[in-house]
């Protein structure tokens, strides 16, 4: 085996080493699915058990920041994709500039997060004892919102993630670390960049866009 | 078998303990045979801990009146032993050690599919440790092992958050012991270990680490809640706002019923290869074994709701997990009764491992068909948080998980070591444990049906004589629990070397050198047969040929 290589001494095969990596990230996945699992299962009972209450709450949401958001992540999940598709052809410029770009789409989630936040702030929907809600059944409408910041906080939190692991990637993609058979850890963060995506693609409607058509 | 100590081995020259012994040799390695041993130091420390925890509770529990400690110092120092016990040191137990060990040898591999997130486990545990222990050493914790909420969440005293936060963190370790397992048993397999070759061992791998990645982070953000709850007096479970305690224990026991049989899996296991290896025979109806594993595993994820009779669920919802419950006892008696089978005109050995196999048999069958108990309605709405229910858990988590532990360690220890320890001293102390064992907590099923209730400090003085046997028990069992640690380690020292293969045993981890080399093996093995190819006599003496 030579200096360079960057088959692991364990594995037999770049093949062997590409699959064991990619289902490695899947079982990761798995296991993800089931931790925000726990979020959606309160969600789900406590939206059927309040629907008044979630409705006129999930009025409060911005819907225009909302769908601007969930664009730029589907955006991040495209750029992210080429890059993956960038490393495998072995274009390293390619690669780099994609992983970037894909940076810049999180980051401007990540700010407009912010501002929905502090201007959740402003309008007192922060749970706790300065909560003020105008709509029916104020005393639930809190229960909305804890787990509004709790799903989209942790989803917040895996896009920081995210982005640190992103940065960490592109200077070794810089480095010219990646190749055709070897680009493991591209496609790994590629999956879980799409998981993250998913996990809005989820928390959108069921957040934002619930109940709309007959309050209104 | 003393046929293979007449040709006195020697201890190979090169192995993966006779390498650099430097700290960062040991803090940074990345062999699965070093983490195993890391693990091993780590569960000892905790198992001491919550031992110490249990010995202060059996000395409480003498005398009728509370005397020794106030009622929340009791609470603390119950919560503390269960927490210690279960996250700590039970659920690692088997898996992060012995599996971690074995199960790359067993299948042919160099190493797990993911070396470093291997280490970078044990540092996660170590960290979780690290903050319980902390949270002990300021006062511990009076919720229970099981933060039941609102108790865990606004109104327990104490470092509820840093134990929490502690526990949150250990979970990760176990599931990424899980995520690596499940990679290497797919992705690592020699040639021709197909999967109806693989030891029964890593059959119960398997299914325990799904429940590890499926369960794990159910339970991982659960406490992450509670813990959100107490920081920011708000939360989920939150009824002043309409949240329900009781989805809190919906979502730990979905994690927490699955978590007894992280525990149980791994231990069944071993038991499979002991039964075998010192029967001298294929582990009868060897599929029916392994799916039984995987049966328990998915049929685990369904029965969450059987610790919830009492806390006004539905009838209808108990009654079906009153159902599925009793499913449960199939696979589970699938395997009893195959390892009775299997030893039926086997050719016994009674070494100090395949005691510890019959007394898992016999003390898990006793847990195992209580729980069916249990698992009936109108039985538990008796017994409901008592001691018979103490007793049921530990018949299977001592008797059954800690002897199926014990025994793959005395098993597995001229592999791991290169060494044999006493054997007059493993037998005593594998009878000392047994009695002991039995001693502490049968009485305890007969204190819970007269209605001694579970966690408190003082009883009514009719108790007093099942109670005094109980501690009497203890004191036994904490004996047989030293022994093992003395001849143990004093087998380090010994001279006489185990040879690759004391036992006799078949399977890949007994054709390579003990201790084994860094990389396992010099040839990657190919595997021609099934597991558990044992030569019967009447085969021997079968013409060649026909």
């Amino acid at each position: 085996m030579s200096e360079n290589s960057t088959l692991a001494h364990h594995f037999d095969s770049y093949a062997q080493q590409k699959e064991s990596a990619s289902l490695g990230m899947w079982v990761f996945i798995s296991q993800e699915i089931m931790f925000f699992g726990g979020l959606f299962l309160a969600y789900t009972i406590y939206r059927w058990r309040f629907p008044e209450a979630f409705a006129y709450s999930s009025n409060e949401l911005d819907i225009g920041l909302g769908l601007f958001n969930t664009i730029v992540l589907i955006g991040s999940s495209l750029t992210m994709a080429l890059a993956v598709r960038n490393a495998a052809l072995g274009e390293k410029n390619g690669t780099v500039r994609n992983l970037i770009l894909t940076m810049l789409l999180g980051s401007v989630f990540l700010v407009v997060k912010g501002f929905e936040y502090a201007h959740k702030w402003q309008h007192h929907l922060i749970p706790g004892p300065n909560f003020q809600f105008s709509g029916p059944d104020p005393v639930h409408a809190q229960l909305f919102f804890v787990l509004y910041f709790s799903m989209t906080g942790l989803h917040a939190l895996h896009m920081i993630v995210g982005l640190g692991i992103l940065a960490w990637l592109t200077a070794q993609a810089a480095k010219g670390r990646f190749t055709p058979e070897n680009h493991n850890y591209v496609e790994g963060v590629g999956l879980y960049w799409h998981f993250v995506d998913i996990i809005w693609i989820f928390l959108f409607p069921l957040l934002y866009l619930f109940g709309r058509h007959h309050l209104t | 078998m003393t046929s293979q100590h007449e040709s006195a081995p020697a201890l190979p020259e090169k192995h993966y303990l006779s390498g650099a012994w430097s700290p960062q040799d040991w803090l940074l390695t990345k062999d699965h045979k070093r983490i195993g041993i890391l693990y091993l130091v780590g569960i000892s420390i905790f198992f001491a801990l919550g031992g110490l925890m249990a010995v202060l509770i059996r000395m409480e529990l003498a005398t009728p009146s509370g005397d020794l400690m106030p009622a929340d110092v009791y609470n603390r120092v119950f919560t503390m032993h269960g927490v210690l016990m279960v996250f700590f040191f039970l659920i690692p137990s088997i898996p992060a050690v012995l599996g971690n060990f074995l199960l790359p040898i067993m299948i042919g591999a160099k190493d797990l599919a993911f070396p470093k997130i291997n280490l970078l486990s044990w540092y996660i545990y170590m960290i979780g440790g690290a903050m319980t222990f902390y949270g002990l050493l300021v006062g511990g914790i009076d919720t229970g092992w099981t933060f039941y909420t609102p108790l865990s969440s606004g109104y327990a005293t104490g470092p509820v958050l840093t134990v929490a936060v502690g526990v949150f963190i250990a979970g990760f370790s176990s599931i990424l012991t899980g995520l690596n397992f499940i990679v290497t048993i797919h992705r690592m397999r020699a040639p021709g270990l197909t999967w109806f070759r693989l030891p029964l061992f890593v059959w119960g791998h398997y299914a325990t680490s799904i429940i590890q990645i499926l369960g794990t982070p159910v339970v991982a953000i659960t406490i992450l809640l509670v813990g959100a709850e107490r920081l920011f007096h708000i939360g989920v479970f939150d009824p002043k706002i309409g949240g329900d305690p009781i989805l809190f224990q919906h979502l730990f026991w979905f994690y927490s019923h699955p978590a007894v049989y992280i525990m149980i899996l791994p231990s069944m296991g071993v038991v499979s290869e002991i039964i075998a290896a010192f029967s001298r025979k294929k582990v009868f109806g060897y599929k029916f074994v392994a799916f039984a594993s995987i049966g328990i595993a998915v049929l685990g994820f369904l029965v969450w709701g059987h610790h919830m009779f009492t806390s006004g669920q539905s009838l209808y919802a108990g009654a079906v997990f009153s159902f599925i419950t009793m499913l449960v006892a199939v696979p589970s008696a699938i395997k009893v009764f195959n390892w009775t089978a299997t030893l039926y005109k086997g050719a016994i050995a009674w070494d100090t491992p395949l005691l510890y196999a019959l007394g898992f048999i016999g003390l898990f069958t006793i847990g195992g068909l209580t729980g069916v108990m249990l698992g009936t309605l109108g039985f538990d709405l008796h017994v409901h948080d008592t001691y018979f229910v103490v007793a049921h858990f530990h018949y299977v988590m001592v008797g059954g998980a800690i002897l199926g532990f014990l025994g793959g360690l005395h098993y597995w220890w001229p592999k791991i070591t290169g060494k044999l320890y006493n054997e007059f001293w493993s037998k005593i102390s594998a009878g000392i444990i047994f009695i002991g064992f039995n001693l502490t907590f049968f009485p305890q099923f007969i204190l819970g049906y007269l209605g001694m209730p579970r966690r408190y400090h003082s009883y009514p003085e009719e108790f007093q004589v099942l109670n005094i046997l109980s501690s009497a028990g203890a004191s036994i069992l904490g004996i047989g629990f030293v022994i093992p640690v003395i001849y143990l380690l004093a087998s380090l020292a010994n001279k006489r070397y185990a040879g690759n293969n004391p036992w006799g045993a078949v399977g890949l981890e007994w054709q390579i050198p003990s201790p084994p080399p860094t990389e396992n093996f010099e040839t990657p093995p190919v595997v021609t047969d099934e597991p558990y190819t044992y030569p019967q006599p009447d085969e021997k003496e079968a013409p060649v040929g026909v």
